[in-house]
C-alpha cells in the first residue's frame, strides 16, 4: 500500500523493518566503547606490523656492537636498542608481523578443522561421537604448554612447526565447543521441523545448525587467539619456536632477559607488546561474545 | 467412519534405551509408546489426551517417522510410511506435517519468519520466488501479514505469534494430515482460544485431518471428533468426545474427567481425584499399568494387561470391570456407584464421594474392592 511507502523513517525504523543479525552485532558493538577501544588498538597493531617495512626505521637485524642496549628515548632510537645493539622500534614492528602469524594461523587452523570435526561427531552422533571425542580427549589430557612444548620439540625449531604443534594444541578445544553446541542446537524442535519438511542433511546443517552453532564457535577461538599468541612467544622464548636472529616478540624477550639488570625499561617491552596485544584480542572477544548473543 | 483410513498405526513400540558406564551398556529401557493401534479417518480430528509423559509426544514423532520405531507399522493412505525409501519418504513428508508444542525452541533463531516458512517449500524443489511468495500469502493467511511480519525474527514475535509461524510452516507445503501436538499448551488462554479456533476455520477450509495431542482435557473435548485416552505408552480407552464425556468408562479417564477444573462451584473437587504420579515408564507394573493407582484394582489386574474391549458404538477401553459387558454387549445396571455405571462422574455428588472413599480404601491398604456385577 502506499500508506507504508509514506511512513516516517524513524516510526518505520521502530517497528515494521527488522534489522538484519549483523546489522544487530554492529549496533550493539557500537554502543561498548571498552570493545570499541580495544579493537581499535588491535586494528594499530596489525596495521603497524602489516606497514612494518615501511614504518621501521632500521633493518631489524641490522646491529651496532657500539650501540648495545641504549635506553628509551636515546637519541636516533626511540625505544633504545637490544643487546646487539639492533633498533627495538624496528624489531618490534618486525616481530608484530611474526607473533601474529603464529596467534591467528593455528586458531585460524582449529576454527576450521575443530568446527567440521565437532559438528560432524555431534550431528552424527553415536560411534563417530565417540571416535572423535575420545581422541580429543587423549589431546585435552595433557596441559596445553606441555603439549605444545612437545610437539615442537619433536617437529624441531622454526615457524612452521610452531604452527603446527599450536594447531594441534587448539582443534580439541575447538571441536569441544563445536560439539556441545551443535548437541544442544540439534535436539531444538526446529532441526526436528527441518526434517519433517523432508530437507536433507546438508541443507539442515547449512541452513538451520551452522547458522546457530558458528557464532559461539567464533567466540570461543577469538579467545583463544590471546593464548596463542602467549603459547608461541613461549615456545620462542624456549627456542623451539621462530629462530634467531628473526624477530619475534617472545623470542626477544628471551634475548634481552639477560640484560634485565642492566637496563630494566628495554627487556619489558616486548612483553609489554604481548601483554597489550592478548589483552586486546580478550576484551574484543568479550564483547563480541555480548554483541554476537542470539536472542531467541 | 465406513472410509478407508487416512492414517492406520498397528502395534507401534518405541523404548528407549537408558545407557551407562563408560561402554555405554544399555541397563534399562524407557517404554515410551508400547503397542499402540489406531486409524484416523479423513477430515476428523482425533484428540489424544493423557498425563505428560506418557508417550504421547514421541507418538507424534513415530507417526512422522522422525523417530524409528522399534516394531508397529504406520500407513498413510496405505502407503506403508515405515519401510518407505528416501525419495517416497521425502515426497510423503509434504503430506503429513507437525506443529510443535514450543514456540521459542521451534523456530530457527536465525531466519526471518518469511524464511523459515518457505524453506520447506526451497527442500522440495520451488524456486525462490514462488516459495517467498506463498510463504507470505499464508503467512498472511494465519494473521502475519507479510508486509509487517514476514522479514522479522523470532524474537521479536510473541508466543502467540510464534505458534503462527509455525502453523504455516506445517501448511505451507499444503499436507493432508496434521499432527498438532500440544499447539496451544505453552500459550495463555485468550491467545489458545485464538490458535483453537485458527485450526479449526484452516480444518475446514483445506479439508485437513488433525490428529491432536494435549494433556489439556478441555481443549481436546473442544477440538476432536474422536478421542484416544494414552496411559504409560499404552491405549486406555477410545471413543468419540461426546462418549468420553458423558460416560468415561476407564477407571483413569473417569479420573482425568473429574480433574478437569469445573466452571460450576458445586462440582469443584476438595481433592484431587487421582493422586501420585503414573509409575517410572522404565519398570512399568505388570499387567493393568494404572492398577497401582486404580480404586478398582483387582488381583486379576496384576496378571495380565486388560486388552481394548467394545463397550459400545465406536468405544473401546481396556479394562477388566468391562469385561462381563462387552461379553453381554449391553451396559450393566450398576447398584453401586463407580465405574460400570453409565453416571457421569462429574455429575453427581454421591458419585465423587464414592470415588473418593474407594481411593481412601485402597490407598489405606483395606485390599480391592470388587467391581458391581
Amino acid at each position: 500500500m502506499a500508506v507504508t511507502t509514506a511512513l516516517p523513517r524513524d516510526l518505520d525504523a521502530a517497528g515494521a523493518t527488522p534489522i538484519s543479525y549483523w546489522r544487530t552485532v554492529a549496533w550493539r558493538l557500537a554502543r561498548d566503547p571498552a570493545t570499541l577501544v580495544a579493537g581499535a588498538l588491535l586494528g594499530l597493531i596489525v596495521l603497524s606490523a602489516l606497514l612494518a617495512p615501511w614504518l621501521a626505521p632500521y633493518d631489524p637485524n641490522a646491529g651496532s656492537i657500539r650501540l648495545r642496549l641504549a635506553p628509551v628515548g636515546a637519541p636516533a632510537h626511540v625505544l633504545g636498542t637490544d643487546e646487539q645493539g639492533r633498533d627495538m622500534l624496528s624489531r618490534l614492528l618486525w616481530g608484530g608481523r611474526m607473533t601474529l602469524v603464529a596467534g591467528l594461523t593455528p586458531v585460524l587452523v582449529a576454527f576450521v578443522l575443530g568446527t567440521a570435526l565437532g559438528v560432524l561427531a555431534g550431528y552424527v552422533g553415536g560411534l563417530t561421537n565417540t571416535l572423535v571425542m575420545r581422541t580429543m580427549d587423549i589431546f585435552y589430557a595433557f596441559p596445553a604448554v606441555l603439549l605444545a612444548i612437545a610437539i615442537s620439540g619433536a617437529l624441531g625449531p622454526g615457524l612452521p612447526n610452531t604452527l603446527i604443534s599450536l594447531s594441534i594444541v587448539f582443534v580439541p578445544r575447538v571441536v569441544r565447543v563445536a560439539e556441545s553446541a551443535t548437541v544442544q542446537v540439534k535436539s531444538l524442535e526446529y532441526i526436528a521441523a527441518a526434517r519433517a519438511s523432508g530437507a536433507g542433511v546438508p541443507a539442515i546443517v547449512r541452513h538451520h545448525l551452522l547458522a546457530n552453532v558458528l557464532g559461539p564457535i567464533l567466540v570461543f577461538a577469538s579467545t583463544q587467539v590471546s593464548l596463542s599468541i602467549i603459547l608461541a612467544a613461549g615456545l620462542s622464548f624456549l627456542g623451539l619456536g621462530v629462530t634467531p636472529p628473526a624477530a619475534e616478540w617472545g623470542l626477544m624477550l628471551n634475548t634481552l632477559r639477560q640484560s634485565i639488570y642492566v637496563n630494566a625499561l628495554v627487556p619489558a617491552l616486548p612483553g609489554l607488546a604481548i601483554f597489550v596485544t592478548s589483552m586486546a584480542f580478550n576484551l574484543l572477544s568479550d564483547g563480541l561474545r555480548d554483541a554476537m548473543e542470539i536472542r531467541t | 467412519m465406513s472410509a478407508a483410513p487416512l492414517l492406520e498405526v498397528r502395534g507401534l513400540r518405541k523404548h528407549f534405551p537408558l545407557r551407562s558406564g563408560v561402554l555405554q551398556r544399555t541397563h534399562a529401557w524407557v517404554r515410551a509408546v508400547d503397542g499402540v493401534s489406531f486409524d484416523v479417518y479423513p477430515a476428523e480430528t482425533l484428540g489424544i489426551v493423557g498425563e505428560s509423559g506418557c508417550g504421547k509426544s514421541t507418538l507424534a514423532r513415530l507417526i512422522l517417522r522422525l523417530i524409528e520405531p522399534d516394531a508397529g507399522s504406520v500407513r498413510f493412505a496405505g502407503e506403508d510410511v515405515r519401510g518407505a525409501s528416501a525419495d517416497r519418504m521425502k515426497r510423503l513428508r509434504r503430506d503429513m506435517q507437525l506443529v510443535f508444542q514450543d514456540p521459542h525452541a521451534s523456530l530457527n533463531p536465525r531466519l526471518t519468519i518469511e524464511d523459515a516458512v518457505a524453506f520447506s517449500l526451497l527442500v522440495h524443489g520451488t524456486s525462490r520466488a514462488e516459495a517467498r511468495e506463498r510463504a507470505r500469502a499464508l503467512l498472511g493467511r494465519v494473521g502475519l501479514e507479510a508486509r509487517l511480519y514476514g522479514r522479522r525474527y523470532p524474537h521479536e514475535l510473541s508466543g502467540g505469534q510464534r505458534q503462527r509461524v509455525n502453523i504455516a510452516r506445517a501448511l505451507v507445503l499444503d499436507p493432508r494430515l496434521l499432527v498438532l501436538d500440544e499447539p496451544a499448551s505453552a500459550l495463555d488462554k485468550s491467545v489458545q482460544a485464538q490458535v483453537l479456533n485458527l485450526l479449526a476455520d484452516l480444518k475446514a477450509e483445506r479439508a485437513l485431518t488433525y490428529v491432536f495431542i494435549s494433556h489439556d482435557l478441555n481443549v481436546i473435548e473442544y477440538v476432536s471428533s474422536r478421542v484416544l485416552v494414552m496411559y504409560l505408552g499404552e491405549i486406555v480407552e477410545t471413543g468419540t468426545a461426546d462418549a468420553l464425556a458423558q460416560a468415561p468408562k476407564h477407571p483413569y479417564t473417569q479420573a482425568l474427567f473429574a480433574s478437569a477444573p469445573s466452571l460450576d462451584p458445586d462440582r469443584r473437587l476438595e481433592r484431587p481425584p487421582l493422586s501420585g504420579d503414573p509409575p517410572n515408564p522404565i519398570d512399568p507394573p505388570s499387567g493393568c499399568r494404572f492398577r497401582t493407582r486404580c480404586a478398582f484394582a483387582m488381583p486379576r489386574c496384576a496378571e495380565t494387561p486388560p486388552a481394548l474391549r467394545a463397550v459400545g458404538e465406536a468405544h473401546d477401553v481396556a479394562c477388566y470391570l468391562y469385561e462381563r459387558e462387552a461379553i453381554v454387549g449391553a451396559p450393566t445396571g450398576c447398584t453401586h456407584s463407580g465405574p460400570g455405571g453409565d453416571s457421569d462422574l462429574r455429575g453427581g455428588q454421591s458419585n465423587e464421594d464414592g470415588t473418593r472413599r474407594d481411593l481412601r480404601e485402597s490407598r489405606a491398604g483395606h485390599g480391592t474392592r470388587a467391581p458391581c456385577g
